[in-house]
């Protein structure tokens, strides 16, 4: 289970954006978290993925609190979840080829032997050919970048994945061929996802259940 | 149909590269453009439908060898001098909507003065008409007078694009160029955009003309009266919008592929991706990807009555035929 229980978050302590907000993602499932741009569904996603801190609530994953945030977090709760972001770009560091990049997480993480086997496994599942691999994110396409980004979120296999507005940058077939990549390893490992994103028509499409952000009061 | 706006014709843009390479970013482009008619550019991430835009402004890398011709109001854009693209093209005949207006608005001045000098440097309009004009062209865009004073950090994506958009009707071009002006906007948000952008092609005694570039089928089904479908480089169909997202649909089996992609409609993605344009295959570039290809895809099909294919899913004749 992935339980994020009465959340408040946000940037400012007197008017926090996300405010007591409950959620529970059940093994294996894949849960659709639609609201409109500023509602505060990308700050949730963030506390989902112990990157923001929340003022108030906590977050259980498969039964254990989290007890810390970004790099302070423990490494078996932090690997246990994978993150794509909207802007592969902004995401990506610049100076890393493809490879670097997917590769990432497993050097920090001191797996560097499982590199070579697990990158290229992945770079085949997201159909990334091996003269693309060599390039830096400025030599490729949005798209591209995007398919680099969701194995990066794979390499470390996560139970969960969380996927704040994965396709917003990317055509129709490039998204198609994203979600593919990620049912076929929610599948292969049961891991749950939650993908947050504003195309109703998309996340019902993709999701077992969809959850529409109440527009919290503004004050 | 009224005369064209824009007329482009065999427009072809290649970039020189390291090493004696090139890169075929625009193929043999062709295609008119009328006042009050709107045409999507649609294609992948990557397929050369900016490098077409960017080419209409005269905003090309230094390394880009441009052929073929790109008429606006009669005037030549394609090697045009630095003089005449900046006095008489950029926002005067050819206005264009940005991609993302937060970072196209200067983030130090309010809406306000980079809408009166922009007025100032268009228009002829006195220095003390200036706040009122400035009033008057946030109106035509639906920005709120009383934001007027704002800088652009302090703006929301839509009145943000709002900004974007009065600054480009200010030299009354007749040509509006939208550059994916919806990219990670919200659905309701980007319909806003989108119908405002349809509400001044139409505006006016003639209206203008809209290109709009997006990979947004469903923005460009909304407001298109014709769709362009580039791929590789190359346009490979064009389409009345109705026919096109209605019955028949389309004719290339690479458009077909696209609007079977959306998650409302098949969701599945074309396998394989693009070539890249630096190693374009000497014939159909889709052959690779296709399940209709043959042997005759090994050569390049030509661009005929809409359509460059051997083996669309019927014949472009018929088509019109039927939905005469």
């Amino acid at each position: 289970m992935l339980e994020l229980d009465t959340i408040t978050a946000g940037y400012d302590r007197l008017r926090p954006v996300v405010r007591e907000v409950s959620l529970t993602l059940a093994p294996g499932e894949a849960v659709g978290l639609l609201g409109p741009s500023g509602c505060g569904k990308s700050t949730l996603a963030k506390v989902a993925a112990l990157l923001h801190r929340p003022y108030a609530g906590r977050v259980v994953i498969d039964g254990e609190p989290a007890r810390g945030w970004r790099h302070t977090a423990p490494r078996a709760q932090r690997t246990a979840i994978g993150v794509v972001f909207q802007q592969p770009r902004m995401s990506a560091d610049p100076r890393l080829p493809l490879r670097d990049l997917i590769a990432e997480p497993l050097r920090a993480t001191g797996r560097r032997d499982e590199v070579p086997a697990r990158v290229g496994e992945l770079a085949d599942t997201v159909g990334l050919t091996g003269e693309l691999l060599g390039r830096r994110p400025h030599e490729v396409s949005d798209g591209q970048l995007q398919r680099a980004c969701l194995a990066r979120a794979l390499v470390l296999r996560p139970r969960w994945l969380i996927c704040d507005e994965m396709t917003a940058m990317l055509d129709a077939s490039t998204t198609a061929a994203l979600v593919a990549v990620v049912e076929e390893y929610r599948a292969a490992e049961g891991a749950g996802l939650l993908a947050v994103g504003h195309d109703s028509i998309l996340l019902e499409r993709w999701c077992d259940r969809t959850v529409h952000w109440q527009t919290p009061p503004t004050d | 149909m009224t005369a064209a706006v824009l007329s482009v014709r065999d427009l072809s843009v290649r970039f020189r590269m390291r090493g004696d390479r090139h890169v075929a970013a625009v193929t043999g482009a062709s295609f008119d453009l009328a006042a009050g008619e709107c045409l999507a550019l649609v294609g992948e991430s990557g397929c050369g439908k900016s490098v077409l835009a960017s080419a209409l402004l005269g905003l090309l890398p230094g390394n880009a060898q441009t052929a073929g011709s790109a008429t606006v109001d009669g005037l030549e854009l394609l090697g045009a001098d630095e003089r005449t693209l900046a006095r008489s093209v950029r926002g005067r005949r050819v206005a264009l909507v940005p991609q993302s207006p937060a970072a196209h608005l200067t983030p130090v001045r309010t809406v306000g003065a980079q809408l009166e000098e922009t007025l100032r440097a268009l228009t002829a309009t006195p220095r003390r008409e200036l706040r009122r004009a400035a009033v008057a062209a946030a109106e035509r865009a639906a920005f709120p007078a009383s934001h007027l004073d704002r800088y652009p950090h302090e703006l929301s994506g839509g009145l943000a694009q709002r900004a974007a958009t009065a600054l480009a009707l200010i030299g009354d071009a007749p040509l509006l160029l939208a550059d994916e002006p919806t990219t990670g906007l919200d659905r309701d948000l980007v319909n806003r955009t989108v119908d405002e952008l349809r509400r001044h092609t139409d505006d006016g005694a003639t209206g203008r003309a809209l290109l709009m570039i997006t990979h947004d089928l469903a923005a460009a089904e909304r407001i298109a009266d014709r769709v362009a479908v580039m791929y590789a480089g190359r346009i490979v169909e064009i389409a009345e919008a109705r026919t096109f997202f209605g019955e028949p649909g389309p004719l290339h089996p690479y458009a077909r592929g696209l609007l079977a992609a959306l998650p409302e409609r098949d969701f599945t993605p074309i396998p394989g991706m693009p070539p890249e344009l630096g190693d374009l295959p000497d014939g159909c570039a889709f052959a690779a990807r296709c399940d209709r290809a043959t042997g005759l895809c090994a050569t390049r099909p030509d661009f005929a009555s809409g359509l460059a294919c051997h083996h669309p899913a019927a014949v472009p004749g018929e088509r019109s035929a039927a939905h005469a």
